[in-house]
């Protein structure tokens, strides 16, 4: 009896779950009368803006997880070797993205650094580029921070400090060549997970007025039919993408640890 | 350790100076431009202290873009729990095989990332005029939902919608918690003479309780904020807070400013309190699960 339930539940739940997946997909071929075809799919990718926009989002996103990389690794790193105090405050910090949404946070950053504030970010493109990135920073913040604090609390940060430094190792070298090292597959885990919101994210960027691959979608969604689908069936290959590709860095730093 | 006593003065703002970088970048990007919003919900234009932003909030049309949200968030969040319950209850404790577990936790993790605009565009082709469902229910039997009331551009039609992200975040957070669900309680219980449903009354459900109310909230939380889906999905018409934000910093819809940040700090007071609800919750229930 149990188990009936259980199948039924579950099995109505991934019907929720694949309709609207099966409903994109067929959808997407269906722009030729009569029969099914990729015309959708080749109309997407012969269009210069969708190259355009889906690699300015790559670039920024690439931007994103390096700037994240440079102020997650060391601030975790020092707050665990010498701070243990900062600790919460750091935590709630990295926190409030989650508590403030996003499209607060960039309507402050569009009041913030207007043309005549103090730092008139938003008076250049580059400026925008940098303010959006920092954007972006902040909303991966959560996930990158647990992802790099959570990899360091299996290593022995105070042990391998002493070491590389008795080896005459300054801290640029700790941090690059031990604790990066060290902490990577946490680095990559969260490195793929900001890909994957950054690469859909749509309210900064259009609050900004960029040309992200978010705002296309939407603009595309608002004046066609057959490509909005075959959009969504591309940026849920995305999104899966990521996601299995730091599933994979994950199960195959186990695989390392079950060796050594 | 032959230079403390001269190192000791020196020590403490030098350590300090290691997360000087992630301050100066959390209060450039997060706190600054947070305050200026909390700041000028009770700014007048010429920059004196008023109370009147927030009291111009109490016009019709805003309170009902409040309310529509918070109505939104609530049934999203409550939907979401109790499938999300459901689902990980009957993978966890239904009998079936443990190959279907990991593909559904994986499955969640992704489906809980694909929200905003492409998952729109997946609804629209599906239960939209002329998706998928929507016309396979009208020629194999007949049953015409626009006839019977149903527009995915509505307010159930977003409800729908939303949980797609919604429920798989629920089987995320919620399958630790049912993991945490010691063996010997139950059986404990049973040979107290408890059966099932008294178990779960007396015993699981309490025990769940701080995590499922805390996963409420942050599921909650998550559809305030929701920006991209509605808007890919109806467009800049549809009356719900985030959305009149939006359009209120494109275009001065309110003719305004200040009251829109008074609007952003109503988001804020109300997105805060549902996270701290969660926060305050998680940390009691994480008592049990060691």
């Amino acid at each position: 009896m149990t188990r009936f339930f259980a199948w039924g539940t579950f099995l109505l739940g991934c019907l929720f779950f694949a309709l609207p997946l099966i409903g994109m997909t067929e959808f997407s071929l269906k722009m030729r009368r009569g029969e099914y075809s990729f015309d959708a799919y080749r109309r997407v990718f012969e269009d210069q803006r969708f190259w355009d926009t889906f690699s300015y989002s790559l670039i920024l996103a690439a931007a994103t997880i390096v700037v994240g990389v440079l102020l997650v690794v060391p601030t975790a790193y020092w707050v665990r070797l010498k701070l243990p105090q900062a600790r919460p405050v750091i935590e709630f910090i990295t926190l409030l993205p989650l508590v403030i949404p996003a499209i607060v946070i960039v309507f402050g950053y569009i009041r913030l650094y207007n043309t005549s504030s103090f730092l008139p970010l938003t008076g250049s493109a580059l400026g925008t580029d940098i303010l959006l990135t920092m954007g972006y920073t902040t909303l991966a913040l959560p996930y990158m921070y647990r992802s790099v604090d959570t990899g360091l609390r299996t290593i022995d940060v105070a042990t391998l400090t002493e070491a590389a430094q008795s080896l005459g190792a300054g801290w640029i070298t700790i941090l690059s060549r031990i604790i990066l090292p060290n902490v990577m597959v946490a680095v990559l885990s969260g490195a793929f997970l900001t890909l994957a919101i950054v690469l859909g994210e749509f309210t900064m960027a259009a609050l900004l007025n960029r040309p992200a691959f978010g705002p296309f979608m939407q603009l595309l969604g608002a004046n066609r039919a057959y490509e909005p689908p075959a959009l969504a069936v591309i940026a849920f290959a995305i999104t899966w993408g990521c996601m299995g590709l730091m599933q994979l860095v994950t199960r195959f730093s186990k695989h390392e640890r079950a060796k050594a | 350790m032959p230079k403390q006593t001269g190192g000791q003065r020196l020590r403490l703002p030098l350590e300090w100076l290691g997360i000087l970088p992630f301050v100066v970048f959390a209060v450039l990007f997060l706190i600054l431009p947070t305050m200026k919003i909390v700041v000028g919900a009770f700014q007048t234009p010429d920059g004196g202290f008023t109370l009147q932003n927030l009291l111009d909030l109490n016009t019709p049309s805003i309170r009902s873009a409040y309310w529509t949200s918070i109505k939104l968030s609530f049934v999203t969040a409550l939907l979401g729990c109790a499938i999300g319950f459901a689902m990980a209850a009957a993978v966890v404790f239904g009998g079936m095989p443990k190959g279907v577990r990991n593909p559904l936790v994986t499955f969640s993790g992704v489906a809980s990332n694909f929200a905003g605009v492409p998952l729109a565009f997946a609804f629209i082709a599906t239960l939209g005029p002329v998706g998928l469902v929507t016309v396979w229910l009208r020629t194999e039997f007949g049953i015409n939902l626009r006839a019977m009331g149903f527009n995915l551009l509505s307010f159930w039609g977003l409800v729908i919608t939303y949980l797609f992200f919604q429920i798989p975040l629920m089987i995320l957070i919620i399958i630790p918690a049912l993991d945490g669900l010691k063996r010997e309680w139950r059986e404990a219980a049973a040979v107290l003479g408890a059966t099932g449903a008294q178990y779960w009354r007396m015993v699981a459900l309490p025990i769940l309780f701080p995590s499922l109310l805390g996963t409420f909230a942050l599921l909650f939380a998550n559809a305030f904020g929701a920006v991209a889906t509605a808007f890919a999905l109806t467009g800049p018409q549809l009356n719900i807070v985030p959305i009149k934000l939006f359009a209120q910093i494109r275009g001065d819809v309110l003719g305004n400013p200040n009251l829109g940040y008074a609007l952003a700090f109503g988001m804020i007071v109300i997105t805060a309190l549902a996270n701290f609800l969660y926060i305050w919750l998680r940390v009691r229930s994480e008592r049990w699960l060691k």
